[in-house]
């Protein structure tokens, strides 16, 4: 009866408190392997903060959507954030096919997202916004597959049961497949390297930041937070996959699994660091890469 | 009961435009009148369906036929039930919406025969879906196919009108061709022409004939890839209120009539399923694909109809392989996923067709290319597409997710569960309905962005107005019901598994569908969501909240370019160009004009469309080269009356030459 109370408030507390610290560690990383010194560990929240008590300026193009695109996106993240189990916990809501709403309330943040873009008139946002929508309809594809994986493996449609599915059963070769795809997509879908390049400053070759570059002040905060957030669940989501490990002691878990992220953003900040961002109209191919990695792996377990 | 309020409803809508048509032609109270009326049987109808389909009774009737000893046999049961709601809750909102889209005064020639062929149609459909007889049957089919010819031909001064009505006359007639045979073998299966199930012996050949022969007719009539010839041009040529009937209701009843048709057969093979399953798939995808490069606002939804066609296929495909495998939890998972669609595309797709409509009617063009900005001038226009965008991508937390949801659950199941690899393969079908919910989600944007977001793109935009309270209303309407069909999925259930249940046979589905999903779990969560991002919007929307953040407003930033202006926007053909590029393979789109060569360039001329498979490619091309064929024959046909006399005297002089006994002349002189 305590842990139906006390899991779902950690869930609740790291899914609210611990995003900011991901792209901080992925920085940190970053300037030491450039040998830099590099941003304070916390400098993602001192931003946010910032930009919170910032006026904004609004773009006279602009509609309701352009201001509302931010609070869908963020309420969407928050939502799907709470289907995904973390660590050995039940994710404080489950139900049949919540994987399906897992997916698609990406594509109701998307939507928002792109329409805001357009909103604003701009050729540059609007560039951004038709590369995350071309690169999406792949990587929606493989996460689908590569959920199937997990479907086949567990024996249920919900992500509590397929995620946490008991070690044992586990076939190696179409897990580390489907964990490959999943992860390129982690990376696709958070934009970072070699999809997308959050540092660079050319509007031309950028596709999540080049979406935003009118939002200014609060808006911008909630934008950067959500983000953070989206990086966080689908950074626990592969996690599952990569390190199927747990203590079984609750404290312990509780404690491994805010660690096992930042290890996984070390991981990010590390693929970044070696990577040069891949041209454009190569990203297709690596997003099929990953389809066909998920999908592979299913087929290996048709028999 | 009933059944008396369901005909009650279909008379007044037959009648509906009568009164309209004794009146002066500049007189607007014919129109009036009719909307009470079609008001009217609305309610009366919607009672009726509603208590056929919460009770799962099963009516029968019979009507005086048209001459002695025919009569009109009538059969309710929940499975008609469920389709005769959406036909008038339809009927309702594009009644009211033509009073002000289509008025009188502004339409003299065509208003009051839109009137009443639009009563006509609404009521035929309701017969074709109440009818128990073959005669019934086709008497309406072919009443619904001609008054729906002569309503998309309205502006029938338009030559795309013309040709749009022309080629889905033909369509449809051969589709009712097909109808006839299938009537023709299902009597020789059973030996009546009434809609009961062929008797168990039946031998699979003709089985299959019949299941064939109604998917080649029904086929048509839902408008199923390749039969969809007809599809595109006649949704954007009609006016859209009678669009938002043709994509939201007709091509159901297409739908309708095979699902009914499949009931009759009782042991269906899985290769059946299949088929449909496969039929379905492609359908999805390539529907959606074509869309993308649309840019005629109103054949884009149209294209979209062969999108959530494909889906509803995909479910009913899923469904029959569960009832020849004897799997009800498939039965139950597609069945329903099919009917839920079925309401919910002819809900979502009419909320757009009607709101692309005021844009029509507010700017006088569909090319999405000379839009923009529309939000502006027409905020309730705007809120409402994007109500119907959003249902339409599947997405949370509206009615579309639901329908998709229960698709995506029965597709996954088998995987989950079965231990026969072949099943399994079922769930690819999965992976394609996500990358058909990707691209959705971007044509939608595409749509939504390049109308009523950004700049305008020319002044026509800028002169535009809101439409009047008669159009709006009714949207808002349509709008709440796809919003609580998505935040309350509980109160579908036991409609929904009545009308299931009697599509399987088996009264015990209507149980199966209430466990096979978490309905409350489902309602509770997605109510949550939607309140919390209204709540928010609404604290940001508040006066004080707004003085508190004082907001400057500036021009967007154009990377410190000076004077930006809408030529310099995007447009919808370049926000899917990238896309398009990916799926060039399939879509195959032209382009016409050159590109940019040197420094200060000249101004250019360039376009790209997206020719459709068959209309385009197969069907006109095709027509011409027979043309081209046929051109020698030409010389025989000159129109000079002595030739066809001297034709008529060889024709009689062969025919007596055949008289000759030639065979025994020739014995006599080989036997000397």
């Amino acid at each position: 009866m305590f842990e139906n109370i006390i899991n779902p408030l950690i869930h609740i507390g790291l899914l609210v408190a611990m995003p900011p610290l991901l792209p901080g560690v992925i920085n940190r990383t970053k300037a030491v392997f450039a040998g830099r010194k590099g941003p304070p560990l916390l400098q993602p929240y001192y931003d946010i903060y910032k930009l919170l008590r910032k006026g904004m300026v609004i773009s006279t193009t602009t509609t309701w959507v352009f201001q509302a695109a931010p609070v869908v996106t963020l309420a969407a993240t928050l939502l799907a954030g709470l289907l995904v189990p973390f660590g050995p916990f039940a994710a404080p809501i489950h139900f049949t096919g919540d994987l399906i709403l897992f997916v698609y309330l990406f594509g109701l943040a998307r939507f928002f997202t792109t329409s805001a873009a357009l909103d604003t008139g701009s050729s540059f946002e609007a560039m951004g916004a038709a590369r995350e929508m071309t690169f999406a309809c792949l990587s929606e594809a493989a996460v689908l597959l590569g959920l199937l994986v997990l479907v086949r493996l567990s024996g249920s449609v919900s992500l509590t049961p397929m995620l946490l599915a008991p070690l044992a059963h586990r076939p190696e070769a179409p897990v580390l497949l489907a964990a490959a795809g999943l992860f390129i997509v982690l990376l696709a879908e958070n934009s970072r390297i070699p999809v997308d390049d959050p540092n660079t400053h050319l509007e031309l070759t950028m596709i999540h930041e080049v979406m935003v570059l009118d939002n200014s002040g609060p808006l911008l905060g909630l934008i950067q937070y959500g983000s953070a957030m989206k990086l966080l669940v689908l950074s626990a989501l592969v996690l599952h996959l990569l390190v199927p490990f747990h203590a079984g002691v609750p404290g312990v878990d509780w404690v491994l699994f805010p660690v096992e992220l930042i290890a996984m953003a070390g991981v990010i900040g590390t693929v970044e660091s070696f990577m040069a961002r891949l041209q454009m109209r190569h990203v297709p191919t690596l997003l099929a890469a990953a389809s066909l990695l998920c999908g592979f792996g299913f087929v290996l377990m048709v028999r | 009961m009933e059944m008396s309020l369901t005909l009650l409803a279909c008379t007044l809508m037959a009648i509906s435009g009568l009164p309209g048509l004794a009146v002066p032609r500049r007189a607007g109270w014919g129109q009036t009148v009719a909307t009470m009326l079609t008001l009217l049987g609305s309610v009366s109808g919607l009672i009726g369906g509603l208590l056929a389909l919460i009770s799962g009774h099963v009516r029968m009737t019979s009507l005086p036929g048209i001459w002695p000893g025919v009569a009109l046999h009538l059969r309710m049961d929940a499975l008609s039930a469920f389709f005769t709601l959406l036909i008038f809750v339809l009927a309702a909102a594009g009644s009211v919406y033509g009073q002000g889209y289509w008025r009188q005064a502004e339409h003299p020639a065509t208003g009051r025969k839109l009137r009443f062929l639009y009563g006509l149609l609404i009521a035929s459909m309701v017969m074709v879906t109440l009818a128990y007889g073959a005669l019934a049957f086709l008497l309406a089919w072919e009443i619904m196919a001609l008054t729906s010819f002569f309503l998309i031909a309205t502006e029938d001064h338009k030559p795309e009108c013309r040709q749009a009505a022309w080629v889905y006359f033909v369509a449809t007639h051969i589709g009712t061709l097909a109808l006839f045979a299938m009537f023709a073998l299902l009597h020789a299966a059973s030996g009546t022409f009434q809609l009961t199930p062929v008797p168990a012996a039946t031998g699979i050949g003709l089985e299959t004939a019949i299941f064939l022969l109604a998917l080649f007719g029904f086929g048509l009539k839902a408008g199923i890839m390749p039969l969809h010839f007809w599809l595109p041009g006649a949704h954007a040529n009609a006016p859209s209120h009678i669009s938002a009937q043709l994509s939201g209701v007709l091509l159901k009843i297409g739908i309708y009539g095979l699902l009914r048709i499949l009931t009759l057969l009782p042991n269906p093979p899985a290769v059946w399923g299949v088929v449909i399953l496969s039929l379905g798939t492609v359908n999805a995808l390539l529907g959606v694909i074509l869309a993308l490069g649309q840019h005629d606002i109103k054949r884009l939804l149209a294209y979209h109809s062969i999108e959530n066609i494909g889906i509803i296929l995909m479910a009913l495909g899923l469904a029959m392989i569960g009832k020849s495998l004897h799997a009800p939890v498939f039965v139950v998972l597609g069945m329903a996923g099919c009917l839920l669609h079925v309401w919910n595309h002819g809900l979502f797709k009419s909320l757009l067709f009607l709101s692309a409509g005021s844009v029509v009617h507010a700017t006088g063009t569909r090319e999405l290319d000379s839009l923009g900005s529309l939000a502006k001038r027409m905020p309730w226009s705007a809120g409402l597409f994007l109500v119907g965008a959003i249902a339409i991508c599947g997405l949370p937390p509206l009615n579309g997710f639901i329908s998709e949801l229960l698709v995506y659950v029965g597709l996954l199941t088998p995987a989950a569960n079965a231990t026969a690899g072949g099943w399994a393969a079922v769930a690819f079908g999965a992976g394609a309905l996500a990358a058909v919910g990707a691209l959705a989600v971007a044509c939608f944007v595409k749509v939504f962005g390049s109308v009523f977001l950004g700049s305008a793109r020319t002044d026509l935009p800028t002169k535009a107005h809101e439409s009047p309270i008669s159009m709006i209303g009714p949207m808002v309407v349509l709008a709440g019901v796809c919003a609580l069909i998505g935040l309350a999925p509980v109160i579908v259930v036991l409609p929904l598994g009545h009308a299931v249940a009697a599509w399987a046979g088996d009264v015990t589905m209507a149980h199966r569908l209430a466990s096979a999903l978490p309905w409350q779990t489902l309602s509770v969560v997605s109510t949550g969501f939607a309140a919390v991002i209204v709540i928010v919007l609404l604290i940001m929307a508040l006066p004080a909240t707004r003085r508190h953040a004082v907001s400057p407003r500036a021009a967007t930033w154009a990377c410190a370019y000076a004077r930006p202006s809408s030529r310099m926007q995007y447009t919808a053909a370049s926000f899917a160009e990238m896309l398009l590029g990916l799926l060039r393979w399939i879509a195959r789109p032209v382009t016409h004009g050159s590109v940019p060569e040197k420094l200060f360039a000249e101004p250019i001329d360039r376009q790209t469309h997206i020719p459709d498979l068959i209309t385009d490619r197969a069907a006109f091309t095709g027509w011409d080269r027979l043309k081209r064929m046929l051109v020698p024959v030409r010389r025989v046909q000159q129109g000079s009356v002595q030739e066809y006399l001297l034709y008529i005297v060889l024709v009689l002089f062969v025919l007596l030459a055949s008289l000759i006994p030639v065979a025994s002349i020739v014995t006599r002189i080989m036997g000397r």
